[in-house]
């Protein structure tokens, strides 16, 4: 293994993506996970299941949805279908990552594997972070992040689970608006090409424009409109360019 | 509220929620996995997931649950505005357009007197 001399051993980059664990989207998201735990509690959803779902689903909308359907009294095909109704994005966003980190010698499997350990912080962080780890080493660097955030976020919510109450709602409401103001903050800085401002840019006009035309698909539309209006807009604007050059 | 018992919920979750998410994802690796890295199809893929993620942030901050569904919308985006002038302000620094926008919430709603 020449090539991984130079690039530094797998066990290295499992080890940096393992380090992960104490970045601030990490930390962002295990304040998130705190107050889901706190909303589960409160429903009287028993913790053994709260940690199977945190592992299971992993996407923090998904399970949020998930627990609203269960404790509505959905059956499992309505509630089915409202989880994997708000979960489409997971393609587009997995669709995006995988080129990022996979050589030509990557097996399909391991991709399907680790793809579970995408939602949108895990995403967000790898999309930033994975330019500065070697190619070949992108897939150790990813797994080691995706498998020690799951697995901190199992144990978190099983030790927190008999401590959280009531929040001070101050405490409350802080911790609902850092994901929000996380996501925006890290998209802009780590954008690396020009059409993600413009998609952001009309995602958030987007979002709320739909929700008051469609609000049961409101997000869908507006990633699949909105994208697509966004990378017109920004190919028009970049072959005007390529043509004054 | 119902709360779901035994092994049934776990066969419940498994189904509801596992599968219910990662076909998304294994669909998101076959499609990716087709796209080459410089191509323009990824672009409008790039952008169609980004979009998605930004109405996501556009709904938590317009149409919040628990705490700050009472809170008044001009606090909620004040302090997103906040946050984004100190962004711009610290060279695009996430911490401080973070900070900053934390910061203003806070003190919007103690001064609101929540």
């Amino acid at each position: 293994m020449k090539h991984g001399e130079t690039a530094g051993s797998a066990r290295h980059w499992f080890l940096a993506g393992m380090m992960g664990i104490f970045s601030l989207p990490a930390t962002i998201l295990m304040l998130s996970f705190v107050g889901f735990c706190a909303f589960t509690a409160q429903a009287g959803i028993p913790v053994e299941q709260v940690v199977f779902m945190v592992g299971a689903v992993w996407a923090l909308p998904a399970k949020v949805i998930l627990v609203s359907s269960i404790l509505g009294g959905a059956n499992v095909l309505t509630a089915f279908i409202a989880v994997t109704l708000s979960s489409i994005r997971l393609m587009p966003m997995v669709a995006a990552l995988v080129p990022e980190i996979r050589t030509q010698r990557t097996p399909t499997w391991l991709l399907l594997l680790l793809s579970h350990f995408v939602a949108i912080t895990a995403w967000v962080f790898a999309m930033e972070r994975v330019q500065s780890v070697p190619r070949e080493r992108r897939i150790v660097f990813f797994a080691g992040f995706g498998i020690t955030l799951v697995l901190a976020n199992m144990t978190l919510v099983a030790v927190v689970y008999q401590f959280v109450t009531e929040f001070p709602p101050i405490v409350a409401g802080c911790l609902f608006f850092l994901t929000p103001v996380y996501f925006l903050a890290s998209i802009w800085s780590s954008a690396r090409h020009p059409v993600i401002y413009v998609a952001l840019a009309v995602g958030l006009v987007a979002g709320p424009v739909f929700y008051w035309v469609a609000p049961e698909f409101d997000i869908l539309l507006a990633g699949v409109g909105g994208g697509t209006v966004a990378w017109l807009a920004e190919r028009s604007w970049r072959q005007r360019k390529e043509a004054r050059a | 509220m119902t709360v779901l018992e035994g092994w049934w919920a776990y066969v419940f979750i498994a189904i509801a929620g596992w599968l219910a998410t990662d076909i998304w994802r294994w669909l998101g690796v076959l499609a990716g996995n087709r796209l080459r890295e410089d191509s323009e199809a990824l672009n409008w893929v790039r952008a169609v997931a980004t979009a998605l993620v930004a109405a996501v942030i556009a709904k938590l901050v317009l149409y919040p649950t628990g705490v700050l569904e009472q809170s008044p919308l001009w606090l909620r985006l004040g302090s997103v505005v906040a946050g984004a002038v100190a962004f711009f302000a610290a060279r695009q620094k996430p911490a401080i357009g973070i900070a900053t926008a934390i910061g203003v919430l806070a003190v919007g709603l103690y001064a609101l007197g929540f």
